[in-house]
């Protein structure tokens, strides 16, 4: 989002304000249009670049027996699970953001905040730095992404339980719970890399720093299961966020069931982020920015927000990852560092510019 | 059938008794109000029947049956609650905030917008549709979220269906828009809505109200119609003030004068 001088930015606010419910199916089409051509170009971009031809070429080929040419072994084996797994996390870590937005009413939220993220971290370092060199390549990749997904699922669990009492939970305790467990998880992670020796150290930084690169058919497969089914359900409560922003007990009187939203809907970010954390590391601001630039675009209402949140954030990262493959050719960035640097001077902009669309405090 | 009924009815949310020994029968289409001084049980009473506190003795029945025996989704349907606060910090179109309202209900898209613009009109919003909730004045804030509850009982209202609870729905807002608020509240009962309201202007409520009902200390002082209750005695032990009560010369209710 380039930063626009502040009278342009507030005709574009009144526009949106006067025209939204029309813009949202035609955005959402340009979104969804947009993802195939995103998805098709980071087939094509990397250390070979491949022409448009060669990529349709190396598609159709998939699946068949004919004798393959290096395209389409390039596209099978390595971009195509590679794309996908980035676009489907993606999707899911934005469609969560937006979530746990609406769930902590506040547009500064962020999936890491139940504390899954470093939970994550911290079984991912454990299994690293327990297992030493003794784990090999393809099972310790697995093992690692266990661990992490463990890690993020006991994190969450702690903090859902430290938040709720007889009366139910408590939105706000729990982003206290989080922050703490956050904090404590680091912190553990931090004792864990002292005792590590270089090469763990390596292999826990470069984790954290997230990245596609151990893209492969299996994991795509459990990433889009999870995702999927993610993808899905969270949708189904765009009624319950867009009753919850008045506040919980108004949700609770328009007949939401509140502590059921608030259960599933912690439960499935909780699943996603911690799958998402254990399939490629950890991704910074997908799960802050995109929600709030589609917040920004089409207002409010979770109907067409976490739909929208979802396609956006599938084609950021996709773009994000294929810029990691293509910037220091052949060298690769993690994804998470790209995301981080396009992600932070928006994020500030927003954070000066923020009264221009209607948001406070 | 009663639109509200509370016998007996004690409260003790957090260890200290807020509420002891209310009972109070409103009907279809009654208004009933709450006086009292800060702090004397109000909000608590009108709390305790949308379910945000839990009774702790005594029966408390919504339409002659018990609160909590009414499905999440029915009571939504009927009964409505204007909290004093609002948390809403999301920049919602106005018409959006106030087709939350309509979120209960499974009424249509056509009927929801028919009722949405009848209400937006009554509480005199129809203007500021477009505009985000977030730069709103905060009268204009109380007004959306009035219309947002009004559009939730508008058509149940009907057959006498349905009960709102206002909190203090006009401490914000110009003398003019307080007497729409005030036609606006006389519409719906009209309709046949039952309605609580808790206001401190004696002589709004005093034209507004069918009954009122006076709380000191989390106890009920005085319940009866407005001309019953409101005396000067009442005034100086529950208010500690001294005030003139006379007749209004335009309308027939009591009209309060401080000295």
């Amino acid at each position: 989002m380039p930063i626009a001088p502040v009278s342009r930015r507030v005709g574009v606010w009144t526009i949106n304000q006067a025209g939204r419910r029309h813009h949202a199916r035609w955005l959402l089409a340009c979104l969804a249009a947009a993802l195939p051509l995103c998805i098709l170009v980071g087939l094509a971009s990397g250390a070979v670049r491949l022409s448009p031809g060669e990529v349709a070429s190396g598609l159709l080929a998939l699946g068949g027996d004919a004798p393959a040419d290096q395209a389409s072994l390039i596209i099978a084996h390595i971009r195509l699970p590679r794309v996908l797994l980035a676009a489907v996390m993606g999707a899911v870590l934005a469609i969560s953001g937006a979530a746990m937005q609406g769930l902590f009413r506040n547009p500064l939220a962020d999936p890491s905040l139940i504390g899954v993220t470093a939970g994550a971290s911290l079984g991912a370092a454990l299994v690293i730095v327990v297992g030493g060199s003794t784990l090999q390549s393809y099972t310790a990749l697995t093992l690692v992404s266990a661990g992490a997904f463990a890690g993020g699922a006991a994190a969450v669990v702690f903090v859902y339980r430290l938040a709720t009492s007889p009366s139910g939970t408590s939105v706000a305790s729990m982003l206290l719970a989080g922050i703490a467990i956050t904090a404590l998880a680091g912190a553990l992670g931090s004792l864990l890399e002292f005792r590590a020796d270089n090469d763990m150290l390596r292999r826990i930084s470069l984790w954290k720093m997230g990245g596609m690169d151990g893209a492969s058919y299996p994991r795509l497969l459990l990433g889009t299961v999870v995702g999927g089914a993610l993808l899905l359900a969270l949708p189904r409560y765009a009624n319950a966020l867009n009753a919850l922003l008045l506040g919980e007990s108004e949700a609770r009187h328009l007949g939401i069931d509140v502590e059921r939203a608030k259960f599933a809907l912690v439960t499935w970010v909780a699943l996603g982020v911690g799958t998402s954390v254990a399939l490629v590391g950890t991704i910074a601001f997908v799960g802050l920015v995109v929600p709030h630039i589609m917040r920004l675009l089409l207002g409010p209402d979770h109907r067409v927000l976490l739909p929208a949140a979802a396609l956006a954030g599938a084609i950021l990262l996709v773009a994000a990852d294929t810029l990691a493959r293509t910037v220091f050719a052949p060298t690769e960035l993690p994804v998470g560092i790209v995301t981080a640097i396009v992600g932070v001077p928006f994020f500030i902009s927003l954070l000066r510019q923020r009264h221009h669309y209607g948001m406070q405090s | 059938m009663n639109a509200l009924q509370l016998r007996a009815v004690q409260a003790a949310p957090w260890g200290t008794r807020l509420l002891q020994d209310i009972n109070l029968l409103l009907g279809p289409g009654q208004i009933l109000g709450l006086a009292g001084p800060n702090g004397a049980g109000k909000s608590s009473l009108l709390r305790l029947v949308a379910g945000d506190i839990a009774v702790h003795s005594g029966e408390l029945l919504v339409h002659d049956r018990p609160r909590a025996h009414w499905p999440r989704q029915q009571l939504a349907r009927r009964l409505a609650y204007l909290p004093q606060f609002s948390l809403l910090n999301f920049p919602y179109t106005v018409a959006e905030v106030v087709s939350l309202g309509r979120m209960p209900h499974a009424t249509g898209a056509a009927a929801d917008h028919d009722i949405v613009q009848q209400v937006m009109a009554a509480t005199d919003v129809s203007g500021l549709r477009e505009r985000p909730y977030t730069r709103l004045s905060g009268g204009e804030r109380q007004r959306v979220q009035l219309a947002r509850v009004l559009a939730q009982v508008w058509d149940t209202a009907e057959d006498g269906r349905a009960l709102l609870l206002l909190d203090e729905p006009t401490t914000a807002l110009d003398l003019a828009h307080q007497q729409l608020v005030a036609q606006a509240v006389r519409t719906l009962a009209g309709r046949g809505c039952a309605i609580v309201l808790a206001i401190h202007d004696f002589n709004l409520v005093a034209g507004l109200a069918d009954i009122i009902a006076v709380l000191q200390d989390g106890r009920l002082a005085a319940c009866g119609a407005p001309e019953q209750v409101f005396t000067p005695q009442l005034f100086r032990e529950v208010f500690a003030i001294d005030v003139l009560v006379q007749r209004h010369p335009l309308r027939n209710q009591p009209l309060v004068i401080s000295r």
